[in-house]
């Protein structure tokens, strides 16, 4: 079978993307979005994938998806393979559309940021449901219908059977992400991409979608990437937490090493414009919002790419190369060529 | 949804009172007697006298205009200056040939417009992209008295192939139902008249259609184009559908929408065109009806047929804007 | 008001405007025609080879030649010169029906938009009245009211095109209505419809240079619609839709009569469409994508 991948996966591996760069054409020249991105995820477990708009991070999920629009976008180069229900290694950078379809949707489902627009404004919700399961799992419609209102109830959604003909207009913002998730598990998927799915929810609802995807993934055994741009929210589910920033991957780690021993300045940043939770109050910085911009994909820095935001820049040395990626503790991976300095300053502030 | 379309009916009436009073009143206040017109200058003042009162025209204005309208209602315009018939039998007469044509017209812009339109949207700025948006560019500039005439000119009478005016051949008539002349052939059921009938109305369809088939493959591409980008359809290809189903029900089912509209707003491009189209294939209907009323200034035709013209226009657009609350469910359960 | 010099930067940056205007071939094509059709209203009896009226039954229904490009008609009248001379009537009915459609709406908008309350409401539902006639049979009505006729052909397409312009410059005089220093200038007793026109005529200059230049071709056709059903200019004018019409009783022997003068319509309308879309997308750069 085409795109079968013969290079070693590691057993427990789902999925694991190796060098990955996606490129769009604009028009001002060739624009790299994802930029040499390598990761992995285990099974049931679950990876947050932390940047701001324009660091690469839902790039890269549409690219494990298949959905990078081509024109403008493409991946350039690398591979993602991932290990299907029927145990095969595929690498989805080279499967052809038909297969590619098979398997989004399917085996690895997503949900979006905006439950407003992402559902289809003249469709039901139980007909939007319907599609995927008739289409995967070949149900008849009636068949297609009972599973629609046993993942509605699943998501606790009240009187799931009179919802599923509801039009998305006439549910919640909190009610249509719930309907979104039901949608995107009615395939029983093995891994889960949820792009910021919280960000244009209230806060109460936030916790309650939140609480929702880890009861479900532990229920469903399944992986979930989950993409924010809250720390906050990392906090909440992560078992690793990989930091990007303008394509790059600059910190990744163990959730607990991110949240202590933090090593890139950026992660620092983050870490300190939020409210950190299970933190004594007194001991937690004030927050500090980064100062800056994230930079252009069309006009990137020399050298580390957020030199010019850093507190820690030296001069000659940060606006020089690109730092590589490199170990600074076991499966822990810093993009900076001043972490040993910053990791030393930190551990004396502690002490004092 | 019923509150919505009383409201409509309520603005619908109004409408047609307004329609009705600009009728009325260009007929009846601008320049021009029409008792002299009628009976020429040489009338004299008694003969002028008792046609006036005939007509009701020494009655103060408004009463006129409330005979007018209550006449009006029951279909009663008086009688043709020309025929001495009801002035509305034969704007009754007539309209089956103009229904006909329109219907003909926008079934052709439809049928060619919205797949014209669709494939277009599927790689904008291809070289088949770029021939639709300029052929369509030349369809919605195009003078159709001088398009049909190029028509009937290439087809009829050079190729040959088709009749170039008139419903049927002299002589041939299938019996009076609709008076649509395909429907009654069917009804006859005589295949060869329906086939004669379909002949004559090639040629007039496709002219009258031309614009409307630019028209509504440029707003199909474009409405295909901005949909193509929403959330939703991302959602859908999210969930694997094959991408002919992502186009088809989730990208031109939205597009089609306020496609629906400007196919509804066609139609008084259509029942404007049938008076030039009608003359130019002769064909008996309503526009053709009116030019020659309006030649030989036979006032009652003139005004009946223009109120009934203009009926229909309101009442099609009425039931178009229902449509379109029909096909979005956001605005039919407002 | 003063009539100020042009200077050298304004006229620098109307230069770069029109450069930029005009840096799609299909602006360029557009303004080509209408250039071509406004040069030749002036240059029509310099450049035209015949009268546009004298008959010459010699050289009757002439097939197109050296001597007669376009060919003759069935009076032997050049049928080139007759369309030369036939922009004339088409720039008249631009410069009458879609100005007075502009006049008249304006004026409509303006008060409707002034004076708001009933004084709106019952101008607006006048101008929903007059939509919601079917454009040709509105103007046909007008035409049977005032009698055929060139100048009553032209009033009525121009009555036609009023409620476009009165909705235009009415949402113009509501926009500009309740901005800051509208409310500012009345507080302190400044004349208030005063402030607004110096306000909203700037404004609505675009939007109406770009309606106007779209619908100058509309118009073009419209007229010739009616004239071509005898409505509008009678013969011997070289109005093209009234040459059309005499064109089509020979035009099955003598196709070239109706011909030329059709493509002449067809011409001008693509000339005003392709120049109104592009001053519209150099207006809106938002539309330019599409």
């Amino acid at each position: 079978m085409s795109g079968t991948v013969t290079t070693p996966m590691t057993e427990n591996r789902l999925l694991e993307v190796r060098d990955l760069t996606v490129e769009f054409a604009t028009e001002e020249g060739i624009v790299r979005a994802v930029d040499d991105v390598s990761f992995h995820i285990e099974r049931g477990e679950t990876l947050v994938v932390v940047g701001e708009s324009g660091s690469g991070k839902s790039v890269t999920s549409l690219a494990v998806m298949g959905l990078v629009a081509n024109p403008p976008g493409r991946i350039a180069s690398g591979t993602i393979l991932l290990r299907g229900r029927d145990g095969a290694v595929r690498d989805l950078a080279r499967l052809d559309h038909t297969a590619l379809r098979q398997i989004r949707g399917n085996e690895i489902a997503m949900i979006f940021q905006e439950p407003m627009t992402s559902l289809n404004p003249i469709y039901t919700i139980g007909d939007q449901i319907i599609e995927a399961i008739r289409l995967h799992q070949g149900k008849s419609g009636r068949e297609a219908f009972a599973r629609g209102v046993e993942m509605l109830e699943l998501l606790g959604i009240p009187e799931p059977a009179r919802r599923m003909r509801s039009y998305p207009h006439q549910m919640s913002g909190g009610m249509r992400q719930r309907a979104m998730i039901a949608m995107a598990l009615s395939c029983r998927p093995t891994l889960l991409i949820a792009d910021e799915p919280t960000t244009a929810l209230d806060v109460t609802i936030q916790a309650q979608i939140l609480e929702l995807i880890k009861r479900l993934q532990s229920e469903l055994g399944m992986a979930v990437i989950f993409i924010t741009h809250n720390l906050g929210v990392a906090a909440e589910i992560a078992d690793r937490i990989m930091v990007m920033y303008a394509g790059k991957i600059v910190e990744a780690g163990p959730a607990r090493a991110i949240f202590h021993q933090p090593r890139m300045p950026y992660t620092i940043g983050l870490l300190n414009s939020v409210p950190r939770l299970g933190i004594d109050r007194a001991a937690q910085h004030e927050l500090v919002a980064i100062s800056g911009n994230v930079p252009s994909p069309r006009d990137l820095p020399s050298g580390c790419a957020f030199h010019p935001r850093c507190s820690h820049f030296a001069p000659a040395l940060c606006d020089g190369e690109i730092p590589p990626l490199e170990t600074s503790a076991p499966d822990h991976f810093v993009r900076c060529l001043r972490w040993r300095d910053i990791a030393q300053q930190g551990s004396s502030e502690e002490r004092r | 949804m019923i509150q919505y379309v009383i409201r409509r009916l309520i603005q619908l009436i109004f409408v047609l009172i307004g329609v009705s009073l600009v009728i009325f009143l260009t007929m009846h206040v601008l320049p021009g007697d029409v008792a002299t017109m009628l009976l020429g200058d040489r009338a004299t003042n008694l003969q002028l006298e008792n046609l006036r009162r005939q007509l009701g025209l020494d009655q103060p204005i408004y009463i006129q205009y409330l005979r007018f309208a209550i006449g009006a209602i029951q279909g009663d315009f008086g009688l043709s200056l020309r025929s001495n018939r009801p002035a509305f039998d034969d704007v009754w007469t007539a309209f089956p040939v103009t229904i006909q044509l329109s219907l003909a017209a926008l079934a052709f812009a439809i049928a060619v417009g919205v797949p014209l339109g669709v494939v277009a949207a599927l790689r904008p700025l291809s070289r088949f992209d770029n021939i639709v948006m300029t052929v369509t560019l030349f369809g919605v500039s195009m003078p159709i008295f001088w398009y049909g005439l190029m028509m009937i000119l290439v087809f009829g009478a050079f190729l040959d192939w088709l009749p170039i005016g008139g419903l049927m051949p002299i002589g041939v008539e299938p019996p009076r139902v609709t008076g649509m002349s395909v429907v009654d052939s069917i009804i006859a059921g005589d295949w060869n008249l329906v086939i004669t009938s379909l002949r004559h109305l090639v040629l007039p369809a496709c002219t009258l259609g031309t614009i409307p088939v630019a028209i509504i493959t440029r707003i199909t591409r474009s409405e295909m184009l901005s949909m193509r980008s929403h959330d939703h359809v991302r959602t859908a290809r999210a969930k694997g559908l094959p991408e002919w189903r992502v186009v088809l029900k989730h990208v031109l089912r939205n597009a089609l929408i306020p496609v629906v509209t400007v196919i509804g707003l066609q139609l008084g491009l259509l029942l404007s065109g049938a008076v030039l189209t009608e003359t130019i294939f002769s064909l008996p209907g309503l526009g053709r009806l009116m030019i020659n009323a309006i030649l030989a200034r036979d006032y009652p035709v003139v005004q009946a047929a223009a109120l009934f013209t203009a009926f229909l226009f309101v009442v099609v657009n009425l039931f178009v804007d229902l449509s379109y609350a029909w096909l979005d469910p956001r605005i039919r359960y407002r | 008001m003063t009539v100020t010099a042009v200077t050298p930067t304004a006229r620098a940056a109307w230069t770069k405007g029109a450069t930029k205007l005009l840096r799609r071939p299909t602006a360029r094509l557009g303004a080509g025609i209408v250039a071509i059709f406004l040069l030749l209203t002036v240059l029509a009896p310099l450049l035209a080879p015949y009268s546009p009226f004298d008959q010459d039954f010699a050289a009757a229904l002439q097939p197109p030649s050296a001597a007669h490009p376009f060919g003759t008609d069935q009076y032997g009248r050049d049928v080139l010169s007759r369309v030369m001379y036939g922009t004339r009537i088409a720039l008249l009915s631009i410069l009458v029906a879609d100005g007075f459609g502009l006049v008249v709406g304006t004026l409509l908008g303006l008060i409707a938009g002034f004076y708001g309350k009933w004084v709106d409401s019952t101008v607006m539902r006048i101008v929903d009245v007059l939509l919601a006639f079917p454009y040709l049979l509105l103007a046909l009505i007008i035409v049977a009211a005032l009698g055929p006729g060139l100048l009553n052909s032209m009033i009525a397409i121009g009555v036609v095109y009023t409620p476009q312009y009165a909705r235009l410059i009415r949402g113009q005089v509501l926009s500009v209505k309740t901005t800051e220093f509208v409310l500012a200038a009345q507080a302190i007793g400044a004349n208030r419809a005063r402030i607004m026109l110096r306000h909203i005529l700037p404004n609505s200059f675009t939007p109406v240079l770009v309606m106007g230049t779209l619908s100058a071709g509309t118009v073009v056709v419209e007229t010739a619609g009616l004239s071509f059903l005898g409505m509008g200019s009678q013969p011997p004018s070289p109005d093209w839709g009234a040459v059309l019409a005499e064109g089509q009783g020979y035009f099955l022997t003598a196709w070239w009569i109706a011909t030329f003068p059709g493509l002449a319509i067809f011409a001008v309308v693509i000339g005003f469409n392709l120049l109104g879309d592009a001053l519209r997308d150099h207006f809106d750069p938002r539309r330019r994508k599409e």
